[in-house]
């Protein structure tokens, strides 16, 4: 490995590995990157906001700087069949003067005005890396608030320097499992069909593809967690008599609390590729424990399944043979995505994630095929070499490696915020073909790669 | 998604609802990438260099890479030295810049880093620079991000002692696109000046499609050319709130005399650029410049009866929002909204000057401000266009008006970055953007007697 890798730092090549069945090197994970790396990695604050902030009818505050309100300001995608209050940018913009003497009276000034001009339900307030530092108490301007108003407003503890992007996921989860301890009543029996569907954010409205099917086969969603969810119903999200969870790395966390306090159990799922589709669909009816349900499951998944075959079929047709390289925020997301490219007979020879956990890159290996490059939180250059090496033909990531990959005059997909079209289920498997198609297929990578005159 | 905002405008004095703005740092990084084989790097957490870079690659559609000093809990107890110096020494080994540009954030600032003490006791390779810029996010906006990034160039590299005088000019563009940049540069060769331009972000961010990724494009001021600058015969500083700082600074340093114009959008403020650089060169207009300037006029005689006497509001980065208030004034546009989110008494003394000496009645102008207060605005005293980024579009939205994208950012079209909006061609593609935009509103709503071949 040291002669082909003179890109790689010392450090780095831990977070590197080529799948060989002779080697058991373990990779390397879950640290903070190298100080000075070009990593693609953000902060707690940002893994706080993408999780929360799909609560359509909450007002979300930034408490902090300008720049953490303006960056994701409505960048996340996801849709509401509601309330658009989430889409707003709320900051207190703190300025010199808010540094030296504290931010606190700002901050109840700024909920108060919030609340004046939009009377929202609950407001969320967000900490920010220079409020972690003077020492504002979050907490404490909150509970305040909440007694002049009457309406919750929760402090999320996301101060950016305070760990990495999962650290603030949990802040979120936290500040979800707040809400859900106003619900002042217990549920006599509970429906064993209701459930709630955690780690969809519904980005071009994937929740409602995968609540068509949950309609059909006779189980009740009482929530998604958070994509397209409201206040009143996450009050509400404890009468579950089970949880399945699609992005574990958000919100694995929020189940095994559910779990602790609530007593809901929960499944892990996963509605990308059609044969994950079907067995998460056959799961979450089994959860229930209804024989109608699980028999309508099938029915479903055997119509669909028939519908889709054919289409999925003249994609595959037109897709296979081509290389892979997978770049995405967790790996259970890269997991499925290596098996869709399998049903389209495409083969990943890399993939590597932000912020993977252990025992997922096991996985991960296991299902890799041999040769396939494993990395951890890596770094533009390096995904460049790799990508060269093995000679990818299409890359899948998010909004930063868009242009490396255009540059390197190889085919993109947006698998994050940036996602236009549904890519869930089994409708969303024949979108994502459809994607693949559509830009490994351009003529446009023919000119790209032909850039003299002579050739 | 503005269905919140009242019409009704109470005082609000903490909370921002709806930036205008973002902060220094990401202007910083601009204009460090405007330095040839420079390396950017934000002295800061993970999620600020993340949300920068994310942020500039939406709108150029190009890579943007920079390196980040990655804070933990561990540096804001202790100081961010050792990040710093480990991330300085990462740096070079493994991406190999001729020079970085360190940025400060927030919380570098607020723990109170010493960037002159740290960078002065690392071991910088031979031939290697470094040099920072201060840029607490609490202070100014992004504008003034790129004008501290700006003047840093002349504090730390540019020599002291003159030698002999090149004979050019130095230009500071302020912020602007590439493609503006490459048009003033083509300007002053037409009128024969030689100039150096810092910074340049032309061939950096707008780069030509190779089939390689270059981390390093072949565009940027040359660190060579940086220490030169004390030879210029004067400096020609476009924008005020971007470009005044670096050339106040080389006055001071080096004695070159600073002259601050308006950027050169419109006829007028072109008018003043092209006449300060003669009686700077004593050159004479070229016939090829008089000849654009003509058919500019005559573009602005063939339609002005398309805009003149349309109410517009205008809202953005203070230089720009300036200067195109300036020339709507000149097409006979009534300018009633004007606004920035970047603070600054300037900039309201200044717009509210020129509206006054044109006789324009009923406006309001203000800095500091943010997008639901320009909402407001409109709501009760309707415009018939929006002049902005691309975050006007959700005003334009909820009050049907057209919405001619002109600053940053633009998220959501193209363009920008090769077709440039100053000088007297750029005013003439202002022209017809505004044009278009109000005829294809008037194609698409007219009733259909009134809609006609011939406009």
């Amino acid at each position: 490995m040291e002669s082909n890798q003179p890109s790689v730092i010392e450090e780095r090549r831990r977070h590197i590995l080529i799948k060989d069945k002779n080697n058991q090197q373990v990779i390397e994970c879950d640290h903070q990157s190298v100080s000075g790396a070009v990593s693609q990695r953000a902060c707690v604050y940002c893994g706080a906001r993408v999780v929360l902030n799909p609560i359509t009818d909450a007002v979300h505050i930034v408490h902090g700087p300008i720049g953490c309100s303006s960056y994701t300001w409505d960048i996340r995608g996801s849709l509401s069949s509601g309330s658009e209050m989430f889409r707003n940018s709320f900051s207190t913009d703190l300025s010199e003067t808010d540094i030296i003497f504290g931010g606190e009276k700002k901050l109840a000034a700024a909920i108060d005005e919030i609340i004046a001009a939009k009377s929202p339900k609950t407001v969320f307030v967000y900490s920010t890396c220079v409020v972690g530092i003077i020492g504002d108490d979050l907490q404490a301007v909150c509970s305040q608030a909440e007694k002049k108003h009457h309406i919750r407003v929760i402090p999320v503890q996301s101060s950016g320097f305070a760990g990495s992007k999962k650290d603030g996921y949990k802040a979120a989860c936290d500040a979800i499992i707040n809400l859900m301890d106003d619900a002042k009543y217990k549920i006599e029996k509970k429906d064993n069909k209701a459930f709630n569907y955690l780690g969809d954010f519904n980005l071009a409205g994937e929740v409602w593809i995968v609540n068509n099917y949950f309609k059909e086969i006779g189980l009740r969603l009482l929530n998604a967690i958070s994509g397209d969810a409201t206040i009143s119903n996450l009050i509400k999200a404890q009468d579950a008599s089970f949880n399945i969870v699609q992005c574990a790395g958000s919100s694995i966390y929020l189940a095994n609390m559910m779990k602790e306090k609530f007593g809901i159990l929960y499944k892990q799922v996963s509605f990308f590729g059609l044969k994950d589709t079907a067995e998460s669909l056959r799961l979450a009816a089994k959860l229930s424990g209804d024989g109608e349900v699980m028999q309508k499951a099938e029915e479903l998944i055997q119509r669909k399944q028939e519908e889709m075959e054919p289409i999925l079929k003249e994609y595959k047709n037109k897709c296979q043979g081509k290389k892979i390289a997978i770049y995405v925020g967790g790996d259970f997301k890269a997991i499925s995505l290596i098996k869709q490219f399998n049903e389209l007979g495409m083969q990943t020879v890399v993939v590597g994630t932000q912020t993977g956990r252990k025992e997922e890159y096991e996985v991960l290996r296991e299902i890799a095929n041999e040769g396939t490059v494993i990395l951890d939180d890596a770094n533009p250059s390096e995904l460049e070499k790799f990508m060269k090496e093995k000679k990818a033909d299409l890359l899948v990531g998010g909004v930063k490696e868009r242009p490396l990959a255009y540059k390197m005059a190889m085919a993109f997909i947006d698998h994050n915020h940036e996602r236009k079209h549904p890519l869930i289920g089994f409708e969303g498997a024949i979108n994502f073909a459809k994607e693949v198609d559509l830009t490994i297929n351009s003529p446009v990578w023919a000119l790209a790669r032909r850039y003299s005159y002579d050739e | 998604m503005l269905e919140y905002t009242p019409k009704e405008m109470n005082e609000r004095a903490a909370l921002i609802v709806n930036p205008a703005k973002t902060c220094q740092p990401i202007g910083a990084m601009y204009a460090a990438l405007g330095i040839h084989k420079c390396l950017p790097h934000s002295h800061g957490s993970q999620g600020c260099c993340s949300y920068h870079r994310m942020h500039l690659t939406r709108h150029f559609r190009d890579p943007i890479v920079a390196s980040t000093s990655s804070f933990t809990e561990g540096a804001c107890v202790f100081g961010g030295k050792s990040n710093l110096k480990k991330g300085l020494e990462t740096v070079f080994e493994i991406y190999e810049p001729d020079i970085v540009a360190v940025s400060t954030t927030c919380l570098s600032e607020t723990i109170g880093d010493d960037l002159s003490d740290i960078i002065a006791s690392t071991n910088i390779p031979e031939g290697k620079k470094v040099f920072y810029a201060n840029t607490p996010s609490y202070v100014g906006s992004h504008v003034t991000g790129f004008a501290n990034m700006t003047k840093a160039m002349v504090t730390h590299i540019t020599k002291k002692e003159k030698t002999k005088s090149n004979e050019k000019l130095a230009i500071i563009p302020g912020f602007m696109e590439p493609s503006d940049m490459s048009e003033i540069k083509r300007i002053l060769k037409v009128l024969g000046v030689g100039n150096i331009m810092f910074p340049d972000t032309s061939d950096v961010v707008n780069t030509p499609q190779t089939g390689k990724y270059t981390m390093y494009p072949e565009g940027g001021v040359t660190i060579a050319e940086l220490e030169d600058l004390c030879n210029c015969k004067a400096t020609i500083a476009m924008g005020k709130f971007a470009s005044e700082a670096g050339a106040y600074e080389l006055e001071k340093k080096c004695d070159v005399e600073a002259r601050v114009i308006k950027l050169p959008i419109g006829i007028e403020a072109t008018d003043t650029f092209i006449v300060n650089t003669l009686s700077i060169t004593g050159k004479s207009v070229p016939k090829e410049l008089e000849n654009e300037r003509g058919q500019l006029v005559d573009l602005m005689v063939d339609i002005h009866n398309h805009y003149h006497g349309k109410k517009v509001a205008i809202f953005g980065d203070p230089d720009t929002v300036i200067a195109m208030t300036e020339f709507v004034i000149s097409l006979g546009m009534i300018p009633k909204f004007v606004l920035t989110g970047t603070p600054g008494n300037a900039f309201e003394s200044e717009v509210t000057e020129m509206l006054k000496a044109n006789e324009i009645k009923d406006y309001k102008v203000k800095a500091a401000s943010d997008l639901m207060t320009l909402h407001q605005w409109i709501k009760n005293d309707p415009v018939d266009m929006i002049i902005g980024n691309t975050y006007g579009k959700y005003i334009a939205r909820a009050e049907n008006i057209p919405l001619v994208r002109i600053g940053f950012p633009i998220l959501d079209r193209v363009g920008h970055s090769y077709f440039p909006t100053v000088g007297y061609r750029g005013a003439m593609r202002i022209i017809e953007k505004i044009s278009t935009a109000f005829l294809e509103k008037y194609d698409r709503e007219c009733a259909e007697e009134d809609f006609e071949l011939v406009m």
